[in-house]
C-alpha cells in the first residue's frame, strides 16, 4: 500500500474564529509536497490535526487510511512527525530521548542503537549524543527533534517548518537531510513558509490561505499557474549578455514569451507552452554559443502564484 | 471533493504498512513504564530532586537535632511512640512537598514547556503519557519519603537500639497509609495539573489548598455547621498515625476548645481511596480533552 494522508471536511474553530474551513486533501504515494501558506493562514492547525495534538470541530484526518482521530495509537504508528519545536526532558540527553521514542514505538533495543547511530550522523549531532538536552541551543533541539522523527524509519513524514530555529548552514542541512528522505520510500509533508526551501526539495504544492485550500499541484505545473501555459525559466552565461542580443535572437526564439534581466549575466525567460518547449528552448540557448552556464525553472515563478493567489484571497 | 493528485510513478512502499507496525507498538501499559522509567531518570538529575532531597535533609536535621537536645522521654522509651513522633507528622508533611514539587507541573508542563510536543507526536495514547508520568512522580516521591525514612530509622536505632524494631508493623502499617495518601494526593496534584496550561497555576492551588485552604474550610466547617468535616484530605490523613499512636476518641467535646473530631480508620481510608479514584480519573479526563494549540 502507498502511504497516504488524507484530511476529509477538516475543520478547525476557536471560538468564532475558523482557522480551517473544510480543507479536503489528499496525498498519496512516495513524495514530498510543500505545505505554503502566510502566518495563520490554518498549516500548523492541519499538522496538529494529522498528529491528533487538537481536535477537528468537523471532519477528519487519515494516516494509510487509519483515522487519527478514532486510532492515534495505530494511525501515529507509521509516522514521524515534528510539530512547532518540542522540548525534550532536559536532564535526558539525545541518546537516551531517542531510545525513550524508540522504546515507545516498539523498536528493538539492538535496532534503537543502530538506528540512532544513522539519524544523529545525519543530523550532525554525533557528538553531543550524550549531553544533556538542557544544555542545548534551540537549533539543536530542532535536529534532535529531527532525529526522532525519522528514528522508525517512518512511512510518512510530517514536518512543520523544519528549519525553524536554524541557522542559515542548519537550514540547508535540513533542506538535504528531506531531500535524502525523498530518496526512499515514503511521503513527506513538509509546511514551510519559505518558497526556495519548497522549490529546492517538494514534488508538489498545496497552497492555503484563511483556512481554504487555494490549490493543490505539482510543483512544475505551478508556473504555468501564471497564466497562458507560460512558465518561467531562469538563465545565466559566463560573460554578460547585452540588450541587442536578448531582444534579438533570443527573444525571436519561438518558445519566448518575454524576457526580464535579473543583472549582466542573468535573465528570466517567459517560456510558452511545458517541458517540452523548455527542452527545445535550453538547447536552442546552448546552440547561439552565448556561454550559458545554468538554466533552471525559475524560483519567482511560485512566488509570483503564491502571491496572486494570497492577493486574490485578499481581495 | 477531495483534492488529491496520481501518485508517483514507480511508487508504493516496502516499509511495513500499519497493520505490520502495530504489532510491534507495545501496549498501553508497558509504554506507560518505558516513559516512567526515563521521566524518573530526569527526574533524578533535576534540581527540583535536589530541592527535595534537601528539605527531607533540613527536617530530619531538624528532628534530629531537638530530639537530641530535649532527650523526650516519652518518646525515646518508645518503638511507635517515637515512629508517631517522628515518621507520621514529618511523612504527611513531605509527602505534600514530594506531590507538589514533583506533580504539581506534571501535566501542565508538558503545555507550558512543550515536552508534549515530543511525546503526543508518537504511537502512545494520551492515558499513556498520565499513566506514565503518574508512575514517575510516585517513583520519585517515594525515594524521598525513603530517605527520611531512614533517617528516622537511623534516630530509632540510635536511641533504641534493638527496640527499634519491635511491632515493626505497626510502623508497616503506617507507612502503607502515608502511600495511600501519597496516591490521593497526587490524584488531587494531578487534576489540577490537568486543568492548567500554566504550571506555576497548578502548584499554586494545591499549595495553598493544602497549605492554608483545607485548614480554613475544616474550621469553618466545624464552626459553623458543628459538623465532622469528613470530606477533607487533610482531615483523612491523620489516620496514618493511628497505628502508632492509638486510635483516638472520634469526637471529643471540650469546654474551653470546642469540639474536635478524629476520622475513624474507615472514614479515612475510604476518603483517601475516593481521592485516588476521582481525582486521578478526573484529571485523564480533562487531560483527553486538552488541546496542544
Amino acid at each position: 500500500m502507498a502511504p497516504s494522508l488524507e484530511a476529509v471536511g477538516l475543520t478547525k474553530r476557536f471560538g468564532g474564529f475558523t482557522a480551517l474551513d473544510h480543507l479536503n486533501l489528499k496525498l498519496d504515494g512516495a513524495k514530498c509536497v510543500g505545505f505554503l501558506g502566510p502566518n495563520g493562514a490554518g498549516k500548523t492547525t492541519t499538522l496538529k490535526m494529522f498528529t491528533d495534538l487538537i481536535f477537528p470541530s468537523e471532519g477528519e484526518t487519515f494516516i494509510n487510511g487509519v483515522s487519527v482521530q478514532k486510532d492515534r495509537k495505530r494511525a501515529l504508528s507509521v509516522c514521524g512527525d515534528l510539530i512547532e519545536t518540542p522540548e525534550i526532558y532536559p536532564s535526558l540527553t539525545p541518546r537516551e530521548a531517542l531510545e525513550m521514542s524508540g522504546a515507545l514505538r516498539g523498536m528493538r533495543p539492538e535496532e534503537i542503537r543502530s538506528r540512532t547511530a544513522e539519524v544523529v550522523e545525519e543530523v550532525k549531532m554525533s557528538e553531543w549524543v550524550d549531553q544533556k538536552v538542557g544544555r542545548f541551543s534551540k537549533g539543536m533541539k530542532q535536529r534532535v527533534n529531527i532525529a526522532a522523527s525519522l528514528l522508525s524509519d517512518p512511512e510518512v513524514v510530517i514536518l512543520d517548518e523544519p528549519s525553524t530555529g536554524l541557522d542559515p548552514r542548519g537550514m540547508a542541512e535540513v533542506r538535504n537531510i528531506v531531500r535524502g528522505l525523498k530518496h526512499e520510500r515514503r511521503l513527506i509533508f513538509m509546511s514551510s513558509h519559505i518558497l526556495s526551501e519548497v522549490v529546492d526539495v517538494c514534488d508538489e504544492v498545496a497552497l492555503i490561505d484563511r483556512g481554504k485550500l487555494l490549490f493543490y499541484d505539482q510543483l512544475a505545473n505551478v508556473a504555468s499557474r501564471l497564466g497562458g501555459g507560460v512558465r518561467a525559466v531562469e538563465a545565466e552565461f559566463v560573460t554578460p549578455v547585452d540588450d541587442p542580443t536578448l531582444a534579438g535572437p533570443i527573444a525571436s526564439l519561438p518558445e519566448v514569451a518575454g524576457w526580464s534581466r535579473l543583472d549582466p549575466k542573468r535573465v528570466t525567460l517567459q517560456v510558452k507552452g511545458g517541458p517540452a518547449e523548455q527542452a527545445r528552448l535550453l538547447q536552442k540557448l546552448a546552440a547561439l554559443e552565448l556561454g550559458l552556464v545554468n538554466f533552471r525553472e525559475s524560483r519567482s515563478a511560485l512566488e509570483e502564484v503564491y502571491l496572486r493567489e494570497i492577493s486574490v484571497g485578499d481581495a | 471533493m477531495s483534492v488529491s493528485l496520481p501518485a508517483a510513478a514507480g511508487t508504493g512502499s516496502t516499509l511495513p504498512g500499519p497493520d505490520g507496525t502495530l504489532g510491534s507498538v507495545p501496549g498501553t501499559w508497558r509504554q506507560a513504564v518505558v516513559l516512567s522509567r526515563y521521566q524518573f531518570r530526569d527526574y533524578l538529575r533535576s534540581r527540583r530532586f535536589v530541592l527535595m532531597i534537601s528539605i527531607v535533609a533540613v527536617v530530619g536535621a531538624i528532628l534530629t537535632t531537638l530530639v537530641a537536645y530535649f532527650r523526650p522521654a516519652g518518646l525515646i522509651d518508645n518503638a511507635n511512640n517515637f515512629y508517631g513522633g517522628l515518621w507520621a507528622g514529618g511523612a504527611t508533611f513531605l509527602i505534600l512537598f514530594a506531590g507538589i514539587i514533583f506533580g504539581g507541573d506534571a501535566i501542565a508542563g508538558e503545555f507550558q514547556n512543550k515536552t508534549g510536543y515530543f511525546l503526543m507526536g508518537l504511537p502512545v495514547k494520551r492515558m499513556t503519557v498520565y499513566a506514565g508520568k503518574y508512575l514517575a512522580v510516585l517513583m520519585a516521591s517515594i525515594v524521598s519519603i525513603l530517605v527520611y525514612l531512614a533517617i528516622v530509622l537511623g534516630n530509632a536505632v540510635y536511641y533504641l537500639g534493638g527496640g527499634a524494631f519491635n511491632d515493626v508493623g505497626q510502623l508497616l502499617a503506617s507507612i502503607a497509609l502515608a502511600l495511600l495518601y501519597l496516591l490521593a494526593l497526587m490524584g488531587f496534584v494531578f487534576l489540577f495539573s490537568s486543568l492548567f496550561k500554566t504550571s506555576l497555576y497548578a502548584v499554586l492551588v494545591v499549595a495553598v489548598m493544602f497549605l492554608f485552604g483545607f485548614t480554613i474550610i475544616q474550621d469553618v466547617v466545624i464552626g459553623l455547621t458543628g459538623t465532622e468535616p469528613w470530606f477533607l484530605l487533610s482531615y483523612a490523613n491523620q489516620v496514618i498515625a493511628y497505628p502508632l499512636t492509638g486510635v483516638p476518641a472520634h469526637v471529643v467535646h471540650n469546654p474551653f476548645t470546642g469540639t474536635t473530631y478524629n476520622p475513624t480508620y474507615f472514614e479515612g481510608i475510604a476518603v483517601m481511596l475516593g481521592y485516588f479514584v476521582l481525582t486521578t480519573l478526573g484529571g485523564l479526563v480533562f487531560f483527553e480533552r486538552e488541546e496542544f494549540t
